[in-house]
């Protein structure tokens, strides 16, 4: 049983940060700007996370960084895709690329360092509960907080009138623009959103899961997040569901290997990406609409007639 | 980073081509592709060490461009191509992936000196180099199996490459003189540089029971999950100890720097021979970190066993060496494997569980 819950903390600890990421990620598409450059992000809010932590000592001010890098990379994409209206897959592909080499300049004089982990929540008599006791209450702040963070974004989305202008726009930008809304102010707060969660994903690497800063420490994890977005057909719920799949599918094949259960390693480690396809797969047969699940001016770049 | 050198190899490439070679004639240009980050701690940390030691002994012989962060793949022909046509004279590839790109290289530029690390194909300018890093395991493993409290060990492997096979025999070999019934838990994470994934295997070995972790991946982060558990851990490529002061039992330490100084001097001299230099304890192209979180007997042990190996009166592959069938190896090196063995080697020895990935 302690081998359980041993599982079950390592599977929320990795899929955290992929659902930080993708949930931010899922913001801006439902906005209708795809931003490609959430590997980027991440890595730059890794960086950042990990020098704000070093300096002052605390997690927050750390995190607090890392989130604000995220979104100051995602505010030059704004600035090119739409105040320029410049191509938003070239442009976020180009973002990772500077987030990649300019996180490791930063983070050059970081390397080798130690920070101390994020500290886990502890109630006494709650958390010493058996079995569910760490795994409810003996997470780290990062945890709970993208809980929360996708719960108020489902909130927002489908609950408030902010969210069915945003969505509104991400469907259809010039009808949004023809009843008065303001795509181009919804869109940058949107990528905004995005790329502070995506630096607040990265930042969750060095203060929380291996507490240390290495040039390109993210290791795709940002890509897998914008597959994620696709994978819950850009709905929250679906998301949670999809990153802590992920993460399950992860886990339980490197604990699989140590067991020895014989099956190909190559094969376990591809697991996740064939779980993503076979659900993708099963989401499109079931459901009529597939095709139309993304919003319609996904990756469309507008540009408002006076 | 690695976007921007490139632009600089073409800047240089444009150079060349206007006909100022000349005037760098009398530098040697010495170009080096690595796989990771320099940063990484572990694996392309140590060529980058051993790139600075060469750039400061031989000061203004030498001009030296490395690109980091390079695939193993098709971006690999590419960059070492570009340092071919940048003007660099040497070229060290630093991974076994690099294998093929390198000798397609070297045949398209014969004049152009090549160093491929840990691959087998040679070529007139191309040569091979390593490090016996299955000398320091074999210590690993005696040291291993005397302060496993339960007898079984954590091994975190990258990919199933000869490299790595003759490492984790090694380890067993060293491990079965102390204690016969030694298990070994092997995780592949099929990556050499992915931090969380390294952590992750580390953790789920420390879930299952494992006491000594050992890693054959590139970055410290199992250091670190032996240091958050409590448990012991070797270093990998890079001594370790400060992400594991209390767990770091000791670490194999590439150094490649007198290799790479070596050579550099050969082509300046002009007597770069096209040859396969595998160099260990003895040569001190492995080198064992210091011993630490151990009893006085052990290190002892430890310190005997490495200045046995180190004067060649104890082989990690003396014969017999028996695989998992119980069947005894062929003894091709006369009382142990012979080179040729341990550099292909494709199957583990008698007493690990696991099966080996795609056979």
């Amino acid at each position: 049983m302690e081998l359980v819950e041993a599982i079950v903390l390592s599977v929320i600890a990795a899929s955290t940060p992929l659902l930080l990421a993708a949930a931010g990620e899922l913001v801006a598409e439902r906005s209708g700007v795809l931003n490609l450059g959430v590997e980027g992000m991440m890595i730059m809010g890794a960086a950042c996370g990990f020098a704000g932590a070093f300096l002052t000592g605390s997690t927050l001010v750390g995190a607090a960084f890392g989130g604000a890098a995220g979104a100051a990379l995602a505010a030059i994409f704004a600035l090119l895709t739409l105040g320029l209206a410049v191509n938003q897959v070239a442009t976020g592909l180009a973002l990772t690329i500077l987030g990649v080499g300019l996180s490791g300049l930063i983070g050059a004089g970081f390397v080798g360092q130690r920070i101390v982990l994020a500290p886990h929540l502890f109630i006494p008599g709650l958390t010493d509960l058996p079995l569910i006791g760490r795994i409810l209450f003996g997470q780290d702040v990062f945890v709970y907080l993208s809980i929360a963070l996708v719960a108020g974004i489902w909130w927002f989305l489908y609950r408030t009138r902010g969210g069915l202008v945003l969505r509104a726009i991400g469907d259809n930008h010039a009808s949004a623009h023809a009843l008065g809304y303001p795509v181009l102010k919804v869109r940058l707060l949107a990528v905004l959103f995005g790329g502070a969660c995506a630096g607040l994903a990265g930042a969750y690497l060095p203060l929380a899961y291996t507490p240390f800063f290495i040039p390109g420490m993210t290791a795709g994890r940002g890509w897998i997040a914008l597959a994620l977005v696709v994978f819950a057909s850009w709905r929250p719920l679906r998301l949670a569901g999809g990153a802590y799949l992920f993460g399950a599918v992860t886990i339980l094949q490197l604990h699989a290997q140590g067991l020895g259960l014989g099956i190909p390693s190559q094969l376990m480690s591809s697991l996740p990406y064939l779980a993503t396809v076979v659900v993708l797969v099963l989401i499109s047969r079931t459901r009529a609409t597939a095709g139309s699940a993304a919003p319609a001016s996904l990756g469309m770049v507008f540009v408002p007639d006076r | 980073m690695r976007r921007f050198l490139i632009t600089a190899a073409v800047a240089a490439t444009a150079i060349v081509a206007t006909g100022l070679t000349a005037a760098a004639a009398d530098k040697l240009k010495i170009g080096l592709i690595y796989l990771g980050p320099v940063g990484d701690f572990g694996w392309t940390y140590q060529h980058e060490v051993g790139r600075q030691g060469l750039v400061k002994t031989l000061g203004d012989q030498v001009e030296t461009t490395y690109l980091e962060n390079v695939n193993e793949g098709p971006d690999a022909e590419r960059s070492i191509e570009q340092l071919a046509r940048a003007g660099n004279k040497l070229i060290f590839t630093t991974s076994f992936g690099y294998m093929d790109s390198t000798l397609k290289v070297a045949k398209k530029y014969p004049n152009v000196f090549f160093e491929h690390a840990t691959g087998f194909k040679r070529a007139p300018n191309m040569s091979t180099y390593s490090g016996r890093f299955y000398e320091g395991r074999y210590i690993q493993g005696m040291i291993a199996a005397k302060m496993s409290k339960k007898g079984v060990l954590g091994y975190i492997g990258s990919f199933p490459i000869p490299e790595v096979i003759s490492g984790m025999n090694a380890t067993m070999l060293g491990a079965q003189t102390i204690n016969p019934d030694i298990k070994v838990k092997i995780i592949w994470v099929n990556a050499w540089f992915d931090p969380g994934k390294e952590a992750d295997a580390a953790k789920a070995l420390a879930d299952q029971g494992v006491d000594v972790l050992m890693q054959h991946t590139d970055s410290p982060a199992a250091m670190q999950i032996a240091a958050q558990r409590g448990i012991l851990a070797f270093g990998q490529d890079s001594d370790m100890i400060k992400f594991g002061p209390k767990s770091q039992l000791t670490a194999i330490v590439d150094n490649w720097e007198p290799y790479y100084e070596q050579r550099a001097r050969d082509v300046l001299a002009g007597k770069w021979k096209s040859e396969d230099t595998w160099g260990g304890l003895k040569s001190k192209l492995v080198v064992m970190a210091p011993y630490t979180n151990m009893p006085d007997d052990v290190k002892a042990l430890a310190e005997k066993t490495e200045a046995a190996i180190t004067n060649g009166s104890l082989h990690p592959f003396k014969c017999p060496v028996v695989d998992q069938s119980g069947k005894a190896v062929e003894c091709k090196g006369g009382d142990h494997l012979d080179d040729g063995q341990i550099l292909s080697m494709n199957f583990y020895v008698k007493g690990v569980d696991d099966k080996m990935p795609g056979k």
